[in-house]
């Protein structure tokens, strides 16, 4: 599609959402890029303008717009924050596919995400093998923090002290898990995520853990797929609807009371970006989304809100141990869910839970937003950092495996003595 | 059109960087927070320091280009929409608190400060900068001097041109004027201060502000009171102030915004109430206290059904989360938002209530009234969608007739928002065809080339 009459006539669906946008520039105090940049293409108001230039033909740069676009956090303060409720992440998201169903996907993109993303069996095997191959490239950078640094001059890693692969990924540890219900009455579906599996294996090895002690049946297909938030955000709307279609798939038609995942990303995608494009689907296959996306929740909050539990914090030891919570953008500022997780560090008797300054300001990770824009990124990032550093806890914990990547990768280049560890993971090592 | 040659000259004189050519750089900056149609500028400019801000204007008025100044983009009436030929002049390069003196309770600013993190820098230091427009959160201190913003605080403490003490600014030439000082007194030379304040970019370029700050006030009390009849909230607003009360803010909710609020807010409001006040009083404990019983004495007399004073931090905030939900509450009803400040002496406030009530009637619209009544200064809402012409026609038309209203009332077309584009085309209407040629004469000897924000206020 190369017809500029056609990309303004796609570009007018969007309008009834964009003119909601009543320009006041709120945005500005609550977006992480603006407050690095301060420049008004970064931020929500300035996009939406340039959307709108585009669609009512003032302007013609269409590459210039979509850069400017994907320029993004995607972490939705703007949207949390707009007084006259413009839907700011749906309009992007929709906005990326539409220009990139216009200019074409980079070819970079395409081989990621089309060549491996969306063929979840290749892309395990992709991953498998840079699992076993990464020891002769990166060197250990902190204990604490487990993180690596590139050994070699690498444009792609560049100063990043990053988590490895797993040796063995979480589905290969647990394979599928088909559990009754036990004494709570409740089965869950368990979405792991790809950060999780590939990373991360001890945050779902604690989930089950922690499903298993409160007496909850689990469901979790080894079939599952990337959730295909890195395909939509890329605009990449075909690998998208391929992804949902394989976990559809994978979760089939099974009674479970809730899909419960310890990612905030993939929670947010499931629940909120799923349904927002359910219309590109089947009639039986938006059916099955929405049914799918109101069950989605995530760990914590499943835990808490059906009352496995307890609504009420313990008293923590003498001398216990400090810990500090991060709020995710998806979480807090998506789906309003920041009470469920610090109960869940409340309720561990060895812990002394203690708020730090901007909780819920973004990390800076922002998704694919890191591996484009690094710099950028780091300096949202050492922000989050300094203020973990002055809460003096001596763990940060956090509901999304992003988020600890980011943060681990913030602390260990500062060389802090900050552990970094998912709120169910704390919360799975003091059940007995 | 400007030529590569020129902005070859402003890529050495500012940098690189700070010299945005791209189509997508520039469309940015093509509109601000009016209802009007953006214009794409031809070059943005953002000077960091005061010595590149200077040789910018001197370069644009050598080349007679036109200079549109901006802070966040916040104004209401499109002063900060740019000329296709012009440049759009970012105050964000000069962003710092130079001082704040605590001994002699002033502070020195350069433009692009944000005024909510300014009042805060204020605020840790034991002092207390009042004006709080709207934006606060987003708007720079420049641009709220160059509109002469206001806000909630304005009955007691008045709005920013009371906390002006002097300036320097640059004018076409790109020479440095000084005016005002620091001290409490100052009659040197004429008060030029006091026509760059609310100039709206016309007259100069700011380079540095100085602004009175005072003590904050050791108490305060924040009190609602719902009414039945718009008359028993009107009589109410009067006779508080006939008693010599000055409370620090002192706001209006009409019965359709207090319903706007209930549903998007949830805050138990009673929503068949015709009118709520809220008042805030501060000062000495002792004298909050008075005054409070005072006020509640005038809202019983004047038949309120229910009040309520706060009795701690978080009652108070929920006291104000109802007025501070009420544009936002409004804005979701419509897609287009007009948010107009057609301010009236505020004894006329029934009259003026009454008046845009039979306005949206008039014109079948949908306007949500909500605002400063200790001031006189009303938020009429309208709710429409401008893509809808047939009902963006009434629109304009209801705006003409508010705006009749509130001058026939002896009030003034803008109490805040200032008059930009939006509302250059009524000020003969209140200020006469005179005093329009007399600023004109001023604006022409004070920039011949006409580069200082063209076709503002005046028009021309």
């Amino acid at each position: 599609m190369k017809d500029l009459q056609k990309l303004v006539t796609m570009l007018k669906t969007l309008e009834d959402q964009m003119t909601v946008c009543m320009h006041c520039g709120l945005c500005q105090s609550v977006c992480p890029l603006f407050a690095q940049t301060l420049n008004e293409a970064d931020v929500a108001r300035g996009k939406i303008c340039l959307l709108g230039g585009l669609s009512s033909e003032m302007l013609k740069d269409v590459q210039g717009v979509k850069e400017r676009l994907d320029n993004c956090l995607m972490c939705g303060s703007c949207a949390a924050n707009c007084p006259s409720g413009v839907s700011a992440l749906e309009i992007f998201l929709k906005a990326r596919v539409i220009l990139t169903a216009y200019q074409g996907l980079s070819r970079t993109r395409r081989m990621i995400l089309r060549g491996a993303l969306a063929h979840p069996r290749l892309f395990d095997r992709i991953l498998e093998i840079g699992a076993r191959s990464q020891s002769f490239f990166v060197s250990p950078a902190s204990e604490l923090l487990g993180t690596s640094c590139s050994r070699i001059m690498s444009p792609f890693i560049g100063k990043r002290h990053f988590m490895p692969l797993a040796d063995v990924p979480f589905h290969r540890q647990q394979g599928s898990l088909d559990t009754p219900a036990g004494e709570s009455g409740l089965k869950a579906a368990f979405y792991y995520g790809c950060l999780t599996d590939k990373i991360y294996p001890d945050i779902g090895n604690a989930v089950l853990k922690v499903l298993r002690y409160h007496g909850v049946g689990v469901w979790m297909p080894h079939e599952q797929a990337c959730c295909g938030i890195p395909a939509l955000s890329s605009g990449d709307l075909p690998s998208f609807k391929e992804l949902v279609r394989a976990n559809l798939k994978a979760f089939g038609d099974r009674d479970f009371d809730a899909l419960v995942t310890p990612c905030a990303t993939c929670t947010s995608t499931i629940r909120e970006f799923w349904p927002m494009f359910a219309g590109e689907f089947s009639e039986d296959e938006a059916a099955a989304i929405k049914i799918l996306a109101a069950k989605t929740t995530d760990i914590s909050a499943f835990l808490v809100d059906s009352g496995l539990v307890s609504d009420k914090s313990v008293e923590p030891a003498v001398n216990s141990a400090t810990i500090t919570y991060h709020d995710p953008c998806h979480l807090k500022k998506s789906l309003k869910i920041s009470a469920q997780p610090r109960r869940l560090l409340q309720n561990i008797p060895s812990c002394r839970f203690v708020e730090m300054n901007e909780a819920d300001s973004c990390c800076g990770s922002g998704g694919s937003f890191n591996l484009l824009h690094y710099e950028t990124s780091a300096a949202i990032g050492m922000r989050k950092r300094e203020n973990i550093v002055a809460s003096g806890a001596a763990t940060v914990a956090t509901s999304c495996p992003a988020c600890m990547m980011q943060m681990t990768d913030m602390l260990s280049r500062r060389g802090d003595t900050v552990a970094v560890r998912h709120v169910i993971e704390a919360y799975a090592a003091a059940l007995s | 059109m400007i030529s590569k040659t020129l902005i070859k000259e402003f890529e050495t004189l500012l940098g690189a960087e700070n010299v945005k050519t791209q189509e997508a750089d520039r469309m940015a900056y093509a509109y601000d927070a009016a209802v009007l149609p953006p214009v794409l500028p031809a070059l943005v400019l953002k000077p960091v320091n005061s010595e590149v801000l200077g040789k910018t204007i001197r370069l644009c008025n050598d080349n007679s280009i036109p200079i549109t100044v901006r802070g966040a983009g916040t104004n209401l009436s499109g002063g900060a929409i740019p000329l296709s030929d012009g440049v759009v002049l970012l105050t964000a390069g000069m962003n710092r608190i130079l001082e704040i003196n605590e001994a002699d309770l002033y502070a020195v600013v350069e433009p692009g400060v944000i005024t909510a993190k300014f009042a805060a820098a204020v605020q840790a230091k034991g002092l207390f900068y009042p004006p709080d427009p709207g934006s606060q959160a987003v708007s720079t201190l420049a641009g709220n001097v160059a509109e002469n913003a206001g806000g909630l605080r304005g009955l007691k403490y008045g709005v920013t041109k009371d906390y002006v003490m002097g300036m320097d600014f640059f004018d076409v030439n790109g020479d440095l004027i000084k005016n005002g000082s620091r001290t409490v007194k100052c009659v040197t030379g004429f008060n030029l201060a006091g026509l760059m304040t609310a100039s709206e970019g016309c007259f100069g370029i700011f380079n540095q502000i100085i602004l009175k700050l005072i003590p904050p006030p050791a108490a305060q009390k924040a009190m609602m009171a719902v009414y039945n009849t718009q008359e028993g909230s009107s009589q109410t607003v009067s006779d508080i102030i006939s008693s010599k009360i000055v409370p620090c803010t002192l706001e209006i909710l009409d019965n359709f915004t207090i319903r706007a609020v209930e549903d998007f807010a949830h805050a138990g409001l009673p929503t068949d109430a015709a009118s709520l006040l809220l008042i805030e009083v501060d000062g000495h404990p002792a004298q909050v206290a008075e005054e409070a019983e005072k006020v509640e004495a005038i809202c019983r007399k004047n038949g309120c059904t229910r009040f309520q004073a706060a009795q701690s931090a978080e009652e108070r905030n929920r006291v104000w989360e109802a007025r501070r939900a009420a544009l936002s509450a409004l804005a979701r009803l419509r897609p287009t938002t007009v948010l107009e400040d057609a301010t009236v002496p505020r004894s006329k406030i029934p009259h003026m209530v009454k008046a845009i009530n039979d306005i949206a009637k008039k014109y079948s619209l949908t306007i949500g009234t909500f605002g400063h009544a200790g001031d006189g200064n009303l938020h009429p809402t309208i709710l429409t969608d401008k893509r809808d012409k047939a009902e963006w026609v009434r629109v304009e038309k209801a705006i003409d007739d508010i705006f009749d209203v509130a001058l026939s009332l002896g009030g003034t077309l803008s109490g805040e928002h200032g008059i930009g584009i939006a509302k250059s085309r009524y000020l003969a209407n209140e200020i006469g065809a005179s005093s329009i040629a007399y600023c004109r004469k001023l604006k022409k000897a004070i920039d011949p080339n006409n580069i200082l924000n063209p076709g503002k206020v005046i028009g021309v």
